[in-house]
């Protein structure tokens, strides 16, 4: 594997500005890397070579030119939710098999603004819809550091491009955990930013008051770097806040916990914890104590019950977004079988049952039962107040501590197919993920250490990545990449280098 | 309340979503949504518990206004743009099955 895939793109940025390379040399080696490990992987479902390497050139002619933003030149990878002129969108569904968007989303078209050559569509669960990225019709994605596990999900294809090294920044986005989880899975960084701090426009939505794009990257300076790049208002989506990016990359630089208040979420760790999860967290925050933050337990009762109200808040806005899905104005139609001069409705349905997976199904469904009339009051209504609740819980933490703590993950990666038969087992582990977009403030996960894997359990690593969760007040992002990047300092002081460079290099994978 | 849902029920919810489920589908979901179902009713458990009866409801997590934009005319997709995914176009416009029935 070429050293240049190797480089974080704050490496990668530098390196170019300085000559030592250009944007051709570095996307070309990112090009070979999806190339020689990504039939193994499948993170990508497109890979754009032609188009990325004569943005790369547009990058070095800008460069020459001088007037390069900072990471102009380094590549990215996008996941395939957003729209992409000349690269087609699926959202990892056959309802949009092949479609090629007529327009760019918001973050995209700031990519290429920036000079960031895009290198393709990374994939994701069925429009966003799962935790293992086994729910995309294009086949899963698989862990890097064990090709028998999940990837984590929805964005497992973004997570798992960065781990493997064939790209230095992925775009992801997190709905209920879609960019924390598969961080906290692959060992690499994941930002979910505050509810409106990055554009939604162009962004195929799942639930419309959930969704939040943000970075997934291996160090916490480069997602600051790339969510400075991303972030910002956009008169395109009427959500998106009209105040200033929050200093993201001057925090990631300061990274100094003295006398910062950190709160240990109760209710999200302990009993339901695999214990090496825990323990690694432990460790973590002891870290922390040393570096001289002051760590305090807080209390925040009704996160518990943030499964509940996600999975019909969600569902609800899914089954109504999903509605565009029509059969008329682009995506799949399929006519009935054995219907004579089938009608729009008749071929609708077929569409949309040939089109969506089994989970998009299951959850339109859902949705479609908790806002009929009769249970709306029950269901839907209920879920809002919950969601009251929790954003309650989060002030009032708030008003003690500057940022709380918690494992992002419960677990680590399972093995594919464990929880496919068992869709509640698998909406359970993403219980310290949801209340952060139940309330709309930022989360961002960091890789804090292995958990061995027990003996005779399948697969071939012998240990997995955990990850640790920082959640900050809304539009506050910038306190998670102060406290993230201080932590991971400490950490690689004590590993001796990234947690990634213990992870297989995947040379010689089968194709 | 009861989280009883029935494969009726299903069938019913998939013909209002527009899905045209096939007898495998409903044996499937019929068994998988119970269970979902019993979770989230917990949301209701969750706010009778409350001390202050009267918990707003939350659709948002920001507080939105509606967002106006000077009414003036913008560069907008070329019908060739928006037509260019369509399943079947004719005359710069969609082409869709018939929408009434036939009596």
């Amino acid at each position: 594997m070429s050293e240049l895939t190797r480089l974080t793109a704050d490496q990668a940025a530098q390196a170019i500005a300085a000559g030592q390379t250009s944007s051709v040399e570095l996307t070309r080696a990112l090009l070979d890397r999806i190339d020689a490990v990504d039939g193994a992987v499948n993170a990508f479902l497109h890979v754009d070579t032609d188009g990325a390497l004569a943005a790369a050139e547009a990058a070095d002619a800008q460069r020459a030119a001088g007037d390069a933003t900072y990471l102009t030149g380094v590549p990215i990878a996008v996941k395939d939710v957003f729209t992409t002129i000349g690269q087609p969108t699926t959202c990892g569904s056959r309802i949009l098999e092949g479609w090629l968007p007529p327009y760019d989303a918001t973050v995209v078209a700031k990519l290429r603004a920036a000079g960031l050559p895009i290198l393709g569509k990374t994939n994701m669960d069925e429009f966003a819809m799962g935790s293992s990225t086994e729910h995309s019709a294009y086949g899963p994605t698989r862990n890097p550091w064990d090709l028998a596990r999940i990837p984590g999900g929805s964005g497992g294809g973004s997570a798992a491009a960065v781990a493997a090294f064939e790209a230095p920044l992925a775009l992801g986005t997190d709905t209920g955990g879609s960019i924390r989880q598969p961080g906290a899975l692959t060992g690499t960084v994941g930002v979910k930013p505050t509810y409106g701090g990055v554009s939604r426009y162009g962004l195929v939505a799942m639930a419309s008051s959930l969704d939040q794009a943000g970075p997934v990257t291996r160090t916490v300076l480069d997602a600051a770097l790339l969510h400075e790049v991303i972030g910002g208002h956009d008169p395109l989506d009427s959500t998106s806040i009209d105040a200033p990016v929050p200093a993201v990359v001057a925090a990631a630089r300061r990274a100094d916990v003295k006398g910062l208040r950190i709160g240990l979420v109760r209710e999200l760790q302990g009993e339901g914890c695999e214990s090496a999860v825990q323990a690694r967290f432990d460790e973590a925050v002891q870290l922390l104590t040393e570096a001289g933050a002051e760590v305090v337990e807080v209390s925040c009762p009704s996160f518990v019950h943030g499964i509940a109200a996600y999975y019909l808040v969600m569902p609800s806005e899914a089954s109504s977004n999903l509605a565009r899905f029509d059969a008329m104005r682009y995506g799949l139609r399929v006519a009935p079988e054995g219907v004579n001069d089938p009608s729009a409705e008749q071929v609708m349905a077929a569409t949309r049952d040939a089109g969506f997976g089994d989970e998009v199904k299951r959850r339109i469904i859902l949705g479609t039962y908790a806002l009929s009339s009769g249970y709306y009051d029950a269901y839907y209504g209920s879920a809002q107040k919950v969601r009251t609740l929790i954003a309650r819980d989060f002030a009032a933490a708030f008003d003690q501590v500057d940022l709380l703590v918690s494992p992002t993950s419960p677990v680590t990666a399972w093995p594919l197919g464990e929880k496919s038969d068992d869709p509640l087992a698998m909406y359970l582990a993403d219980v310290a993920t949801i209340p952060a977009n139940l309330a709309g403030v930022p989360g961002l996960s960091l890789p804090i250490g292995l958990a061995p894997v027990a003996n005779g359990a399948s697969g071939a690593a012998d240990a997995l990545p955990v990850g640790m969760q920082f959640l900050a007040p809304a539009t506050a992002d910038d306190r998670l990449y102060n406290a993230a990047a201080a932590l991971e300092a400490l950490l690689e002081d004590r590993w001796g280098g990234p947690l990634l460079d213990r992870a297989p290099t995947l040379e010689g994978a089968a194709r | 309340m009861s989280s009883g849902i029935s494969r009726a029920d299903v069938e019913h919810l998939a013909g209002l979503a527009r899905i045209e489920l096939s007898d495998a589908e409903l044996d499937r979901l019929a068994a998988d949504l119970p269970a979902i179902l019993e979770h989230v009713a917990t949301v209701q458990e969750c706010v009778s518990r409350q001390a202050d009866d009267d918990v707003p409801a939350m659709s948002h997590p920001l507080p939105v206004d509606n967002v106006f934009r000077p009414d003036e005319v913008r560069p907008c997709l070329s019908p060739e743009d928006a037509l260019a995914g369509a399943p079947a176009s004719d005359q710069q416009r969609f082409l869709v099955p018939k929408i009434l029935g036939e009596d």
